[in-house]
């Protein structure tokens, strides 16, 4: 019997807000314990909470990007439950009514198009962080994380791989980074997911018993607790057994899930709509102002290259997975128009150097280490034939943190490529002196050799040498020679 | 008998109250008596009835500002038991 | 003269003519309280030395004729489930008994901004619930008229010192009744503005959906001069309303001819204490006489509404409730682990009728009886605003009875908590409706207890009910008769 994976994600979203949901607390991280928290963040008597703005804002941008459907009265409701990082006794979030709904999100995996639809996308507070004390029987709560904005994206159980669950969490982090609401980083926690996880008979309408799967800290996790999974419940029913519907928790260190043996398997969480906050309505006339201040989405841009610069959807995708990426891309484009060489060198080079310097931890990037322009000029540079790839890289080294231009740094050191014959053919007369027997052995039918030799011709003319002209006029001399 | 005693201990549970067991017939009496009268809401016909909300025009939303002044202290002063700037509290145990 | 038995407009008159200053009157207050609070026991807290800091303060200001506020050096107290910035602030409960606010409530704030002195917190019904002041988890507050009964409740504590002049005015809150009852079992007058007209900031908090904060005060004129400082949109609070502010004061005179005031005959049914009854409607026969017009109405829902509140209410309190759980601030017991701690804490911190309620709204809200309870109760909830919708189509205002009875004997109510529960059948509505009523005192029974006549009106319509109050007032003089509390 094959059983065929079903595979729906929870992911929440913490929002780039100044402050807080419900309150004018700061939402920075990495300040003192319980620096940044206020009597509303932290539950004292008498406080009320007051609806951010923006987080309103996000939102809605967040249900336009994905085609839902913007409600134009939405409710918060209170989850009621006890744990010493909720300091109400409840979080605020939306249960009846959220503020979109019925959305989709365009995955590619294996050259083949999928839509992974939205259930729907509702705003809420984070909980505080409970650390638990190295020595005894305590925990230290730390109220910081309190009230941060999230966005809690649901989404129908429509993939049916890992690879698809993959694709789905990155288009959808790469729009949230485009729409600037979130920065997506899993590691930090600015992006979770949680897994919900079944297998049926293939062929099969009825979903199977649904698993949900906690504890995932990055996308590799994901994937690899999937795949753990799927094959968890396919042994299990293969063999006979039952499964149980549960939550379960990856284990990163042991590269399982574990059943959570906690003493509450049922939450009870008595939703009610929250009395403190009034319906939130969303008029017609501010959806359509996000909507037209919309950015181009990364699908549609990936899309937009492929068409328009003939990438492969493999670079397209590298290309348009961050904004500040794409526009990079597009103005050293603007400069010269050699959209292919311009991405080798960004998705080569370029992100090498961006992850040495951890720039790649910046949500957007400003300050690069080379110029989208000077890029451009080394590639133009290349492209006429004044410097070969090779030594185009150490201009490039060159061109870091510098402002001076390619044709400035190639000048300088009297890199350019030596394009015309004769010259060349002193330095090639030189070595194939100096190297009789490898000459011997391409003539006795040693192809191998003629590499070396092109090599040693490089050497001797520190690279400079156009190493198309040095293979024509060496092929040429050996043959005549022969 | 509308409640149980089972039932009111569930309830007890979730609103995190210890019932001793004179409290706890306590209440499962009392509670059974006031849900009891509650079931002359069963009498309307509520079929076409709006639930009630009240007559606030809808309120401008908070600008997205850093408005709070931090003060650890004065967040931290109730607490009845800490560790440097962490309220400290007791553990779950599993 | 005792100047602390004085209104606080009269004060008010006084001091800005220099004839005496807030130390004074301040002084006179805190002697008063020295001298009757042994028997009375309306204050849980003072501080007096804050309290004449402030008065000199106010003395300053009057001196330079610094500030017009009516309630510059006056001194008021303040329900002890109003936070107050380095005050204990307890809620009448014991899972708060040491708490110290880092903040002022927003009520609190428009007080201080007025120069008003605060003579200290008084006694409260633990986090409000009750109807007697008998659920504090200290003590209770006896009624100044008769040390052997209830002052009401929840704000038994504001009432008792209002009618014994240990303070020339306070603030209570209102969710059932709280203002409205003890008012009327005081002998006091007492306003619960519409739901929205006062923030509800720092007030902490019982039933989101209808607590209000209002004055309790010697006569409508100080009511009106309260609620003008009170009233008025708070951006810390998304349920307060952006309604402009009308002139109370301004409001008190003017023609009540050809107002119509709407009787409901729900109101006036078997169980009600005949002197009661008559003294109520003498007191709209006397509205009459001032050219009313009277009309019969009915207000058909009124026997849903315990049942209404009682579920709505304790849903809300329930969850508004959880944050007492000794992780942050308040009564911490000591406990093996995190689950035990909280629920040890809160068995031992609350008081027997807060547990009550809070099981109560904890099952209307469960899985499963969401629907049977809660949303069930919220749909009746608006038939019972509908009849008053329909009502206020033929009346401008509504008058009623506020108790069924005078206050009664300390110890009578508490057996049965469904009783104690109908009793507050008058007032409860009003609440559920989000509507503005006040409780103003119309006679008294053979006993000498004060009886209360309630006054409603459409929602933000306060100026009309403390005109017509005010009128009556004037005309009948109830407000000015005083308990006679013998020095012990």
């Amino acid at each position: 019997m094959k059983y065929e994976p079903v595979i729906g994600l929870e992911v929440h979203a913490q929002l780039l807000t100044e402050s807080k949901i419900f309150c004018g607390c700061s939402t920075k991280f990495g300040r003192e314990p319980n620096h940044n928290a206020c009597p509303v963040c932290a539950g004292f008597p008498g406080v009320l909470p007051v609806l951010n703005k923006r987080v309103v804002e996000f939102a809605v941008k967040a249900g336009l990007a994905t085609r839902c459907q913007i409600a134009r009265l939405s409710v918060l409701a209170r989850k009621n439950y006890f744990y010493p990082d909720l300091p109400k006794g409840y979080q605020i979030s939306q249960y009846e009514s959220p503020i979109c709904a019925n959305g989709f999100v365009d995955i590619e995996v294996n050259g083949a198009s999928k839509r992974v639809r939205l259930t729907r996308i509702h705003l809420e507070e984070d909980a505080g962080k409970n650390i638990h004390d190295a020595h005894g029987d305590s925990s230290l709560v730390d109220l910081n994380r309190a009230g941060v904005p999230l966005l809690e994206i649901v989404s129908e159980p429509d993939m049916r791989s890992r690879e698809e669950a993959g694709a789905y969490l990155r288009n959808l982090r790469a729009m949230l980074q485009y729409l600037a609401i979130c920065d997506g980083n899993m590691e930090e926690g600015s992006f979770r997911c949680d897994a919900n996880v079944s297998v049926r008979p293939e062929g099969s309408e009825t979903l199977g018993t649904k698993i949900e799967i906690k504890n995932l800290n990055s996308f590799r996790a994901v994937e690899r607790a999937l795949e753990f999974e799927i094959e968890r419940q396919r042994d299990t029913l293969s063999s006979g057994g039952k499964l149980l519907q549960e939550t379960r928790l990856w284990d990163e260190e042991r590269k399982e899930t574990r059943s959570m043996r906690s003493k509450e398997s049922a939450h009870d969480y008595r939703y009610f709509p929250e009395p403190d906050l009034l319906p939130l309505t969303i008029g017609e006339h501010w959806i359509a102002e996000l909507a037209a201040a919309l950015p181009e989405l990364p699908m549609a841009r990936k899309r937009r290259y492929m068409a328009d610069y003939g990438l492969q959807a493999y670079d397209a995708e590298l290309l348009t997975s961050r904004k500040d990426i794409a526009d990079y891309f597009e103005e050293a484009v603007k400069s010269h128009a050699d959209a292919k060489a311009l991405g080798n060198w960004i998705v080569g080079d370029l992100f090498r150097e961006l992850k040495e310097r951890r720039l790649d931890q910046q949500f957007y990037i400003t300050k690069w280490p080379v110029k989208a322009e000077r890029l451009a000029q080394l590639v133009q540079l290349i492209d006429r034939g004044k410097i070969s790839g090779k030594i185009a890289k150490t201009v490039f080294e060159a061109m870091l943190d510098s402002d001076q231009s390619p044709q400035q740094i190639v000048s300088e050191k009297g890199l350019e490529q030596v394009s015309d014959p004769a010259s060349i053919e002193n330095a090639i007369d030189q070595v194939l002196a100096a190297h009789a027997k490898q000459v011997e052995q391409y003539r006795s039918g040693n192809e191998k050799v003629f590499g070396f030799i092109v090599g040693q011709i490089m050497k001797a003319t520190q690279g400079k040498a156009n190493p198309q002209t040095v293979n024509e006029v060496l092929r040429a001399k050996l043959k005549s020679q022969a | 008998m509308k409640l149980t005693a089972e039932e009111v201990q569930r309830v007890a549970v979730l609103a995190r109250l210890r019932l001793t067991r004179e409290e706890r017939t306590e209440l499962t009496e009392q509670l059974d008596h006031i849900l009891t009268y509650m079931d002359k809401l069963g009498e309307l016909d509520i079929s076409e009835v709006a639930p009630f909300t009240h007559a606030i025009e809808s309120n401008e939303l908070r600008e997205d500002k850093v408005t709070n002044q931090p003060n650890t202290e004065a967040l931290l002063a109730n607490v009845p038991d800490r560790d440097g700037n962490f309220f400290k509290v007791p553990k779950i145990i599993e | 003269m005792n100047l602390a038995s004085l209104a606080v407009h009269d004060a008010g008159d006084k001091l800005r003519k220099r004839e005496i200053s807030s130390v004074e009157l301040t002084d006179a207050v805190f002697e008063r309280i020295a001298a009757t609070d042994g028997q009375i026991h309306a204050y849980l807290t003072l501080d007096r030395e804050a309290a004449l800091d402030q008065a000199r303060r106010a003395d300053a200001r009057l001196r330079a004729q610094d500030g017009a506020s009516p309630l510059l050096g006056i001194p008021i107290a303040l329900k002890d489930n109003f936070l107050t910035q380095g005050l204990r602030t307890t809620a009448g409960s014991r899972i708060l008994a040491e708490f110290v606010p880092p903040y002022d409530a927003s009520t609190v704030q428009r007080l201080r901004l007025a120069g008003a002195v605060i003579v200290g917190k008084t006694n409260l019904d633990e986090f409000a619930m009750g109807s007697s002041a008998e659920n504090s988890a200290f003590f209770p507050t006896r009624n100044p008229w008769n040390l052997k009964r209830i002052p009401g409740g929840s704000s038994g504590g504001s009432a008792a010192a209002v009618a014994a002049d240990q303070c020339l005015a306070a603030l209570g809150t209102d969710t059932g009744g709280s203002i409205r009852q003890p008012a009327a079992c005081c002998g006091v007058v007492g306003l619960k503005p519409t739901y929205g007209r006062v923030s509800r900031y720092g007030i902490i908090a019982f039933a989101s959906s209808m607590d209000q904060v209002g004055p309790m005060t010697k006569d409508v004129r100080d009511s009106a001069l309260l609620l003008q400082v009170l009233a008025g949109r708070d951006p810390a609070d998304s349920t307060s309303a952006n309604r402009p502010v009308p002139d109370y004061a301004a409001a008190l005179t003017g023609a009540i001819k050809g107002i119509r005031v709407g009787v409901p005959k729900e109101y006036f049914v078997s169980g009600m204490q005949p002197e009661v009854e008559k003294a109520v409607r003498d007191g709209i026969h006397e509205l009459e006489k001032q050219g009313a017009v009277i009309l019969d109405i009915s207000l058909p829902h009124t026997e849903y509404a315990v049942a209404v509140y009682y579920i709505v209410a304790t849903a809300e309190a329930s969850s508004n409730l959880a944050r007492y759980d000794g992780m942050r601030y308040g009564y911490r017991a000591g406990a093996k682990d995190l689950i035990e701690t909280y629920m040890i804490t809160r068995d031992e911190g609350f008081g027997a009728e807060v547990k009550r309620r809070i099981m109560l709204g904890t099952y209307a809200l469960s899985a499963g009886y969401y629907d049977a309870y809660y949303s069930k109760a919220q749909r009746v909830r608006a038939l019972i605003k509908r009849d008053f919708d329909e009502a206020f189509q033929s009346c401008d205002l509504i008058v009623t009875p506020t108790a069924p009875t005078t206050a009664f004997k300390l110890g009578e109510k508490t057996q049965d908590p469904l009783q104690m529960y109908l009793s507050d059948i008058y007032t409860i509505s009003i609440n559920l409706a989000g509507l503005p009523a006040v409780s103003l005192p119309c006679g008294f029974d053979p006993e000498g207890m004060p009886i209360g006549m309630q006054i409603i009106g459409e929602h933000y319509d306060e100026a009309t009910i403390l005109r017509v109050a005010h009128h009556y007032e004037q005309a009948t003089e109830w407000h000015k008769r005083k308990p006679r509390i013998e020095d012990r």
